[in-house]
């Protein structure tokens, strides 16, 4: 009895989508999505908006439940979507480029990114080089003259471990306007941007590197000068007024974009319908409000690149963690 | 005059009948997260927030309801402190020492009373403080480069042996294995891994939490039951309450100093609560001296804690509301909640957002009279929660905390660590090595080694950078004389002591 409604209730939901759906495959009963972190971070941020936006696009038949799942920078979750969720075509994790620097530098032991599916992005966040308002500095040229005479002459403040995404951005930045030695190159971590920021605010440390959002606070306040944003066109609305590297002839770009992957072994029908899920959340006005509420910035590769995208990066982060002797 | 606009605006907010609904419904949840073990104010407030998103809440209406779970936790903390030994969160650490004593003598309900109202009074101090000096404040914090920070935290080991100070020895080997525990995980500043044998669920370093529920909850599960088989254990029973205003009285110069103290500790980023009282209990220790009875049942060491923890709560609020930085893990999870609100903390939150600012801080001074209200009358219902004879409470406090545990990582490993923590505690205590300043050493060590290799990194390696600034020097003077005194000063006092007596005699 239950069985024969739920049957027909499934037949009448594939009916109401459209045609081309109408043999493939469809999440039935709970999704899950799973944030490798706690509540409050940008991997819970992601599993909680798209879910809520999946919901009202009824691309989801009930709820997104989102499982926090903390551990080794999202390693903990990673190798228990490898290991025990192997075929679950009902599951995403949230991932990064925090996933992807990790995976780079080997720091999921034993695992690589071939052991998942990455299904797409739904928008990044793009990394910033600042200096307070006190700086001698006044563009990333000028810094980066500094830095090509002494390579310890500037010092950056960041979020991330040594290593990590923001120490990283400072070397694609240092590399591409021509710097030499760029493991000398110094680079302060702290627990948060926020930490950092205050440090360079303060006077102790000479600039930051980080993501635009984080700066958003104390740059309309006036304390910090962003001299340049890591993206390939200049941002949107407030911060259009923010130079790009690019344009200052130095070619650097640093997404930390914000999308999903998910188990491996699953059918080529249910991963296109996730990858054609997250298309469609990614076209929607709901997602565009949530995307300006939170200052994310647009970045969606086609589904058939994002994996090879993915790859690239992981690619060339493994270059530059070997250049500055972090990985052998 | 522009601040009482402000604040007149704040009031307005504040008592508006949903917000003071949801005020009083987190001062109670609050209180019993708190008192229960393992559950501290940043668990407390991390369980809550999903409510807050579900009740769909305005910003303001969510964080006042929080900020009322965050002091509520704050008071809650003695209530498990005092009764059985086991601090509810971290900073009730400190109440232990004095609190338990004093519920052993019989004086249970003097300890909660005396620790409701210097909890009040501290965080009564640092509220206005939050009002008077939050835009000064956080130019303040500012200063603090890594080798200010490094000679503060430089300071609290110093002072550590006057917490337990009966054997310095021990004291210091209790520091150095919470240090030595504190390097495993990611290196930071390198990042490479530090003793993690490839084990995923190290690579983030020992959770605070776990230790600390280990150490305290299951040890003390561990000593009940050996207790138990042999001779048995007294119970300690909640006397009617005979507190006279005198006894209030005499403990007003104590809420006061460690509501200062706390408030300053808190202001600074990265310093927080547990710093707040454990440095208030020294200094009340040091400044009461051979007068007090500190460690078995002295109410100042009652007060003094608690003041600080309290003062030092309100204090986190400054750098968070005012700078975007957290002062403590809870804050932390507070602006977590502020971002996803599409709220930017930053410098400009206090003219961009001034109805909730102000609207949190009034509902600050608002949710402690609540909370004194809620703790005096209501002891009793908190105390009949964690009196039930141990044999039922502790299993279920147990299972609490493994639960509690458990909700924030959903990991198994943990457990199984937090147990390993237990047997740890459960030997350390058999040896009489305290176990404060382990998770002291825990707390403390990854912050100060970061600091001094930042410090390093900005001079090139010139040591001299540690005592370049005004304030270094301060932090550093003050440091060598929390050292140095009870070594000089002590002996001279014993002597000159004695030779009073058999002058006397």
């Amino acid at each position: 009895m239950f069985a024969a409604r739920t049957i027909k209730w499934v037949a009448a939901a594939a009916l109401a989508l459209t045609a081309s759906s109408a043999m493939a495959f469809e999440p039935s009963g709970k999704v899950e999505c799973i944030a490798p972190s706690d509540p409050g971070g940008g991997w819970d941020f992601t599993c909680r908006s798209v879910g809520n936006v999946l919901e009202e696009l009824e691309l989801v038949p009930a709820s997104v439940q989102t499982i926090n799942m903390a551990g080794a920078g999202g390693g903990v979750a990673y190798a228990h979507t490898v290991s025990k969720r192997k075929g679950d075509d009902q599951l995403l994790v949230a991932a990064s480029t925090a996933t992807t620097t990790r995976l780079a530098q080997n720091q999921f032991p034993g695992m690589n990114a071939d052991m998942v599916n990455w299904i797409g992005a739904v928008g990044a966040d793009y990394g910033v080089i600042a200096v307070s308002k006190d700086s001698p500095y006044h563009d990333l040229n000028e810094l980066m003259d500094a830095m090509k005479k002494d390579p310890r002459a500037v010092k950056f403040a960041g979020g991330s471990a040594n290593g990590g995404w923001d120490h990283l951005k400072v070397l694609i930045a240092a590399k591409a306007a021509g710097v030499e030695n760029l493991p000398r190159i110094p680079y302060l971590s702290y627990n948060n941007g926020g930490e950092a920021m205050t440090q360079v605010i303060g006077g102790h440390v000479d600039a930051f590197t980080g993501d635009i959002t984080e700066t958003q606070g104390f740059l309309k306040s006036g304390d910090l000068r962003v001299l340049a944003v890591l993206s390939d066109e200049r941002l949107p609305g407030d911060l259009s007024n923010i130079p790009t590297a690019k344009e200052q002839g130095i070619d650097a770009v640093g997404p930390n974009w914000r999308g999903f992957y998910m188990p491996a072994d699953i059918d080529d029908d249910a991963k296109k319908y996730w990858v054609d899920a997250v298309d469609k959340l990614y076209a929607s006005d709901q997602w565009k409000k949530v995307m300006k509420s939170n200052g994310l910035m647009p970045f969606h590769p086609d589904s058939s690149e994002f994996e090879a995208f993915v790859k690239q990066q992981i690619q060339d982060i493994q270059a530059l963690s070997k250049e500055i002797g972090l990985i052998q | 005059m522009e601040t009482l606009h402000y604040l007149s605006l704040g009031f307005g907010v504040a008592l508006q009948p949903e917000n003071l609904m949801f005020a009083l419904m987190g001062c109670f949840i609050g209180t019993l997260i708190g008192a229960l073990p393992g559950l501290g104010p940043a668990n407390g407030v991390a369980i809550l927030i999903p409510l807050a998103f579900t009740l769909g809440l305005k910003p303001e209406t969510a964080l006042i309801m929080l900020t009322a779970v965050y002091a509520g936790a704050m008071y809650g903390g003695r209530i498990s402190s005092i009764l059985l030994n086991i601090p509810g969160d971290e900073p009730a650490m400190m109440t232990c020492l004095d609190g338990y004593p004093m519920a052993r003598k019989g004086k249970a309900a003097e300890a909660l009373a005396i620790s409701a109202i210097a909890s009040f009074m501290g965080s009564l101090i640092a509220t206005i403080g939050l009002i008077l000096l939050a835009p000064l404040l956080a130019r303040f914090a500012l200063t603090f480069g890594p080798a200010e920070y490094f000679a503060l935290f430089v300071l609290a080991f110093a002072t550590l042996g006057g917490i337990t100070g009966k054997n310095p020895m021990k004291t210091l080997m209790a520091a150095a294995i919470g240090l030595i525990i504190a390097t495993v995980g990611i290196d930071l500043s390198t990042g490479t891994q530090r003793y993690t044998f490839n084990v995923l669920e190290l690579y983030e370093g020992v959770d605070f939490i776990i230790a600390i529920v280990g150490l305290f909850a299951v040890s003390e599960l561990l000593f009940f039951i050996e207790e138990k088989a042999g001779a048995g254990r007294e119970m300690i029973k909640v006397n009617p309450l005979k507190l006279k205003w005198r006894e209030i009285l005499s403990i007003f110069p104590t809420t006061i100093r460690g509501g200062v103290i706390g408030f300053i500790a808190g202001v600074l980023p990265g310093a927080g609560a547990s710093l707040g009282s454990f440095i208030t209990y020294t200094l009340e220790k040091k400044i009461v001296g051979k007068d007090g009875y500190f460690g078995e049942g002295d109410p100042r060491g009652v007060a003094a804690p608690e003041a600080g923890n309290n003062g030092a709560s309100s204090g986190a609020l400054v750098p968070m509301l005012t700078l975007g930085v957290p002062g403590s893990g809870t804050t932390a999870v507070l602006l977590a909640m502020l971002v996803s609100l599409n709220i930017t903390p930053g410098p400009l939150m206090f003219t961009q957002n001034a109805e909730l600012v102000w609207g949190v801080i009034a509902a600050l001074l608002v949710g402690n009279f609540m909370l004194l209200l809620l703790n005096i009358p209501l002891v009793g219902v908190f105390v009949k929660i964690l009196s039930v004879p141990p044999m039922y409470l502790l299993p279920i406090v147990t299972m609490v905390a493994f639960v509690g545990i458990y909700s924030i990582s959903h990991s198994t490993f943990d457990l199984y660590f937090m147990i390993a923590f237990g047997v740890g505690g459960y030997i350390l205590r058999k040896l009489e090595i305290p176990l404060v300043p382990v998770i002291l050493g825990l707390l403390l060590g990854p912050e100060m080694e970061k600091n001094l290799r930042h410090a390093m990194q900005i001079s090139d390696g010139d040591w001299s950078i540690l005592w370049s600034s005004g304030l270094s020097i301060g932090l550093w003077l003050v440091a060598i004389i929390g050292l140095l005194l009870p070594v000089i000063v002590g002996p001279i006092l014993r002597r000159r002591m004695q030779a009073a007596k058999s002058k006397v005699g």
